[in-house]
């Protein structure tokens, strides 16, 4: 059993009592929610005739079905003008603070958080979303929830919740150039499996954790979910109190000093305990592209797809599946397939440093004539600071579109779309059957940088190559 | 709240591991702001091709239809955390699910809808699949105060199932939100001694 890690440290601080199920009733210190799976939840909450408990501990915005393109009201598509309609009047009705357009602070849920410093190292964070996972980069155990569960923290502030066990993920050693974060993060769950994580907290560490910024410790945590773990975090150091200083959440000065020795007193001990201690060298990983429909079917740029024959029986149908729906060959290399669709963005790589590292390769390069390659920022801030730098244009200029913020071909619920068997180079965090909007569509994850090589040579590309002639 | 001991009914397999939820409901049914037409959209895309025609799933074969208990492998449920997914289980009819593994946030919302997620070993599911697919007329009967399954009537197998998940199914305390109330003094309190609560 884990032992003075951070996990055990936020959890006993935030446990309510046992309850008779013997589940922990665990008190919940920042509730974000956005508006595809909160009306049902306020509607369960009325009908109790309940009141929102801790209205000042839940923050509200819109990102899975707002159009990136013309975001005009009312929306072309009814069923998402209702859905924006619904969370309007229950925020107003409940008392929830809401970043919607007019606030210039809209944005992925999980993008807003951090950059406003309302997410802070010692918190327990739960949101109506699978990806709440990112915020654990800060230090926090951040809980992906359902709608029943939603309610819950409305009605009371808190979740009925099973505790965890704690995997420290040590990858040490130095990244290679071109190697990102979304590379580090698809390898790990290229390693473990997207099972492998079931029943632990993944706590994140070593020199290469050290080194990294927010943002990039922000993509590794997102995808905590997708090697199975229910939530990854990453210890609060330097890097994080110098990320949070100055945000309009973040404690002021006269409170800084309290604050940083609560956020220093939650880190795991030096002795900590863990159930489990996995070790990844980062000199092993290369840029990653995923091939199947599980976020561990991945390879990296230069290496040749697996052999069904290299898999556990119980896997041979999955990838068996995998095969068929992408229409890719064993024993091929995925350097060199052809592309429809880049996309830039999401949850997972939509942040300022995100757009950066993508404009350097599309800088004075142009998107290749087959390609649809669009950059979506993850906020209205994301936005306005890209554009500052000039990073619209850049995109522009080499035949990208610039979008406003939002979830976008992550999970196509709004306007953005594959169409028919077309495939993706996605800067995005799945690639299962559907997922960006068309049943027989196709999706390859990588970083972003991978993506805008993708984009502008019409194929899969080893950025590294590209990176040396530019 | 109900008590939720025994489970009664024909079984449905869906084979295959890692099956997601964007599988289990395609995203664009989400933009509903109900949950009540869920139930006609479970699998939708692998049932139904482009014009609406079923595709031969489980779930639209005729000797599956009616039945309670979905049989399932690994991973089941991984992906989103979006409820409709059990949601539209429930109300195609699904009332407990066996498989070899769940993803968490996807069993935990089956147990607060009432709906159990037992597991059991992988030889043992396909045993159970297969014979489901020989025999689909056979009721199965899912005890959860003995974790047994019991088939046509002969005790077929022990499960295992999250303790804490049985206890609130068995109690009737898998709406959890009446627990939770009860504590709120209790959670007033927590909240006044964190320091990020309280404003440092």
């Amino acid at each position: 059993m884990s032992k003075g890690t951070l996990y055990n440290k936020v959890w006993d601080a935030h446990v309510v009592e046992k309850l008779p199920t013997g589940q922990y009733q665990l008190f919940i210190g920042l509730h974000l929610i956005h508006e595809v799976t909160s009306p049902q939840a306020f509607d369960m909450v009325a009908e109790k005739g309940l009141k929102v408990a801790y209205p000042q501990r839940t923050f509200a915005t819109v990102d899975h079905i707002v159009p990136t393109q013309n975001q005009a009201r009312p929306f072309a598509d009814a069923e998402a003008e209702q859905m924006m309609g619904a969370i309007e009047k229950n925020v107003k009705k409940f008392g929830v603070p809401f970043f919607d357009f007019d606030s210039g602070s809209q944005g992925i849920v999980h993008i807003i958080g951090p950059e406003m410093g309302l997410t802070q190292p010692g918190m327990t964070i739960a949101c109506g979303d699978s990806h709440t996972s990112t915020h654990g980069a800060f230090g926090t155990l951040a809980f992906g929830i359902g709608t029943t569960q939603v309610r819950d923290v409305l009605a009371t502030q808190c979740l009925a919740m099973d505790a965890l066990k704690v995997r420290r993920v040590n990858v040490n050693g130095k990244l290679n150039p071109g190697v990102t974060a979304k590379d580090v993060t698809l390898y790990i769950i290229q390693k473990l499996g997207v099972k492998g994580g079931i029943g632990y907290a993944y706590e994140y560490g070593g020199s290469v954790f050290d080194r990294f910024t927010m943002e990039e410790r922000m993509t590794v945590c997102n995808m905590a979910i997708e090697g199975g773990a229910r939530v990854g975090y990453v210890n609060p150091d330097q890097t994080t109190f110098d990320y949070l200083q100055g945000r309009k959440y973040a404690p002021g000065a006269d409170k800084w000093d309290k604050a940083l020795a609560y956020w220093k007193s939650v880190a795991s001990d030096k002795e900590a305990q863990y159930d489990d201690v996995v070790e990844f060298n980062g000199e092993d990983i290369e840029p990653i592209v995923t091939w199947g429909i599980t976020p561990d079917q991945s390879v990296g740029v230069n290496d040749k797809l697996p052999e069904v024959g290299r898999f556990s029986p119980d896997e041979v149908k999955t990838v068996e599946l995998a095969y068929r729906h992408m229409d890719l060959k064993p024993g091929s290399p995925i350097k060199g397939t052809p592309i429809d669709v880049a996309f830039i963005g999401s949850c997972t790589n939509g942040r300022l440093s995100d757009l950066r590292e993508a404009a350097k390769v599309a800088k004075g390069r142009k998107v290749a004539r087959t390609v649809r390659a669009f950059v979506v920022p993850g906020s209205q801030k994301v936005k306005a600071a890209a554009e500052k730098e000039g990073l619209d244009k850049v995109f522009t200029e080499a035949g990208f579109e610039w979008r406003g913020a939002g979830c976008s071909m992550c999970l196509a619920m709004n306007p953005d779309k594959l169409k028919g068997r077309e495939i993706s180079a996605s800067s995005s965090n799945r690639n299962f059957i559907g997922r960006q909007g068309s049943k027989d569509g196709r999706t390859m994850l990588m970083s972003p940088a991978m993506v805008a090589a993708a984009a502008v040579e019409g194929r899969v590309t080893d950025v590294r190559e590209l990176m040396k002639t530019s | 709240m109900s008590k939720i001991t025994q489970i009664e009914g024909k079984a449905v397999p869906v084979e295959g591991n890692d099956i997601d939820t964007d599988r289990i409901i395609p995203a664009r049914y989400l933009k509903e702001i109900t949950f009540t037409n869920m139930g006609k959209y479970p699998f939708y895309d692998e049932r139904f091709d482009a014009e609406g025609k079923p595709k031969g799933h489980p779930f639209d074969l005729p000797q599956f239809s009616g039945a309670h208990i979905l049989f399932v492998n690994q991973n089941f449920g991984c992906g989103s955390s979006r409820e409709h997914a059990p949601q539209a289980l429930m109300r195609w009819g699904i009332r407990a699910i066996i498989g070899e593994s769940f993803a968490e946030i996807f069993a935990g919302n089956c147990t607060m809808l009432g709906i159990p997620t037992a597991t059991v070993s992988q030889d043992e599911m396909r045993k159970l699949q297969s014979l489901v697919k020989a025999k689909p007329e056979i009721q199965f009967t899912l005890d959860l105060e003995k974790k047994t399954l019991l088939s046509g009537g002969k005790e077929h197998l022990r499960f295992d199932i999250h303790e804490s998940k049985r206890n609130a199914l068995v109690n009737g305390t898998w709406d959890s939100t009446g627990l939770l109330l009860a504590n709120a003094a209790k959670t007033a309190e927590v909240a006044r001694k964190l320091p990020y609560v309280a404003g440092f």
